[in-house]
């Protein structure tokens, strides 16, 4: 990472309405972490790590909230920690850091328009519930799956998770 | 009530069709207006889309919801992480005047156009408000002789400032929901706690979901329980298939069945289990379904 991001992490949250300076590192966020019971994620850590360094955008912590919004919710200082993890992410994705999973849900949305696309073996389940083999979605409106496509590229989200970096 | 348009998500129509099935009995039994929507897409999932890139999230959610404004109704979402996506993107843009000139810029590019006319709705809440637990308990033609490990599920109540449903540590809407069915909602430890799925954890770190899904199957297990109860397909999924994992790995099969809300409520107004698609779930508990034929008839 490059010095000019040095300070980028709490200044960009800034502007996305969420201050984690005001942080006093009590540790009831991670005393409530569903994924810190049995991770290593120590979200305390984290929020302390994005302070101070660009380096929590390589922290593998960063993958492992569910963002189930509990430390949000009980944070005494009312720091919206939760919503920080996901901005940080955003941060990290935007300089190609990204897991190969991620990469491929997203793949998906762009070919499909779903992240979990149907298969033959749901098809047959339908079809014996006396449903249609295909639901009322874009999986069913060839047009409709081309806006969502036009949609994705005239954002840019097509070129964003096309990288191979990881 | 206004009139609603069904949003189905993905996991509903594309992995659990029975949640879709029972989900449609269960509204025309209780007479409320709704619609398919044709040509909906992915929400898209709240953790892993909204957090790459909040402009796609916007856009692609914000097009599910002018579809739903085209036909002047209400979104119903029959999922919390759909929820929490629909609800948080209609919001923002309502909010922010410069929000919804920059996604609709996107949107224009389709000829769509945001305009904020219209509310998103969870089953859940929908049905606890009106016709609410009391009229459902009446409607009920076989009371259910079930005990219930309920999973309420992260998005469905919090951020508690965004949904604005009340307590998040202790909350009771759903519960009643569930006892109005005749089912006894079993309390247990950790009841609130996450499946683990959401956030991107479950497809790109499976193992440490299965662990924190794990803990809670075991506190289920300890509660002693007929089946879990959820509205979220996602977490449906997570607890399901979950369980098959679990017992690849570890030679240990909980073996607990799992029902999305409609499907219990579908049981409680007469459907069979195969109606409802409860069947088709990947955990197979054979007692369960012998139970349910006890308990709702042929």
């Amino acid at each position: 990472m490059n010095q000019s991001n040095k300070s980028n992490i709490s200044d960009a949250l800034k502007d996305a309405g969420i201050e984690i300076l005001t942080c006093l590192q009590c540790g009831t966020c991670s005393g409530s972490c569903p994924s810190g019971r049995y991770t290593g994620m120590i979200t305390r850590k984290l929020v302390r790590k994005a302070r101070v360094s660009t380096d929590v955008l390589h922290d593998p912590d960063l993958w492992m909230c569910t963002t189930c919004y509990t430390c949000q919710e009980r944070c005494p200082r009312e720091i919206k920690i939760t919503d920080a993890i996901l901005a940080i992410r955003t941060i990290a994705v935007h300089e190609g850091i990204m897991l190969p999973e991620h990469r491929r849900v997203s793949q998906l949305v762009l070919e499909y328009g779903h992240a979990v696309p149907i298969n033959d073996a749901v098809k047959e389940k339908r079809v014996r519930l006396g449903m249609e083999a295909l639901p009322e979605t874009v999986h069913k409106y060839p047009d409709a799956l081309a806006d969502v496509q036009t949609l994705l590229e005239s954002c840019g989200f097509d070129k964003l998770v096309a990288g191979t970096q990881e | 009530m206004n009139k609603l348009s069904l949003y189905l998500g993905c996991i509903t129509p594309n992995r659990y069709p029975g949640i879709e099935k029972a989900t449609k009995l269960c509204l025309e039994r209780l007479k409320i207006d709704y619609a398919d929507l044709p040509g909906a897409s992915c929400c898209p999932a709240p953790g892993v889309f909204h957090s790459f890139d909040k402009a796609t999230w916007l856009a692609l959610a914000n097009r599910n919801i002018v579809l739903s404004e085209e036909m002047e109704r209400d979104v119903l979402t029959i999922c919390n992480g759909c929820y929490g996506s629909l609800v948080d993107a209609n919001n923002e843009l309502k909010d922010d005047p410069a929000l919804k000139k920059s996604t609709n810029a996107h949107l224009e590019k389709i000829g769509k156009k945001f305009k904020g006319t219209v509310d998103v709705r969870h089953i859940i809440e929908l049905l606890y408000e009106e016709p609410g637990p009391d009229k459902i308990r009446e409607m009920v033609t076989r009371p259910l002789d079930l005990k219930v490990a309920l999973h309420y599920g992260c998005h469905l109540v919090k951020p508690s400032k965004e949904r604005k449903l009340g307590s998040t540590e202790d909350p009771r809407f759903f519960d009643e929901l569930v006892e109005a069915t005749g089912a006894v909602s079993i309390d247990y430890p950790d009841k609130m706690a996450c499946c683990g799925a959401g956030g991107g954890v479950r497809s790109a770190l499976l193992d440490k979901s299965l662990e924190t899904l794990e803990h809670k199957l075991s506190r289920i297990r300890d509660a002693d329980v007929d089946c879990i109860v959820n509205a979220c397909p996602f977490c449906h999924l997570q607890f399901d298939g979950g369980q098959v994992e679990i017992a690849a790995k570890n030679g240990f099969a909980y073996n607990i069945p799992v029902l999305h809300y409609s499907q219990l409520l579908g049981l409680a107004f007469g459907h069979s289990p195969e109606e409802l698609g409860i069947d088709l779930n990947l955990v197979t508990n054979e007692d369960f379904l012998l139970k349910l034929k006890g308990t709702v008839g042929e």
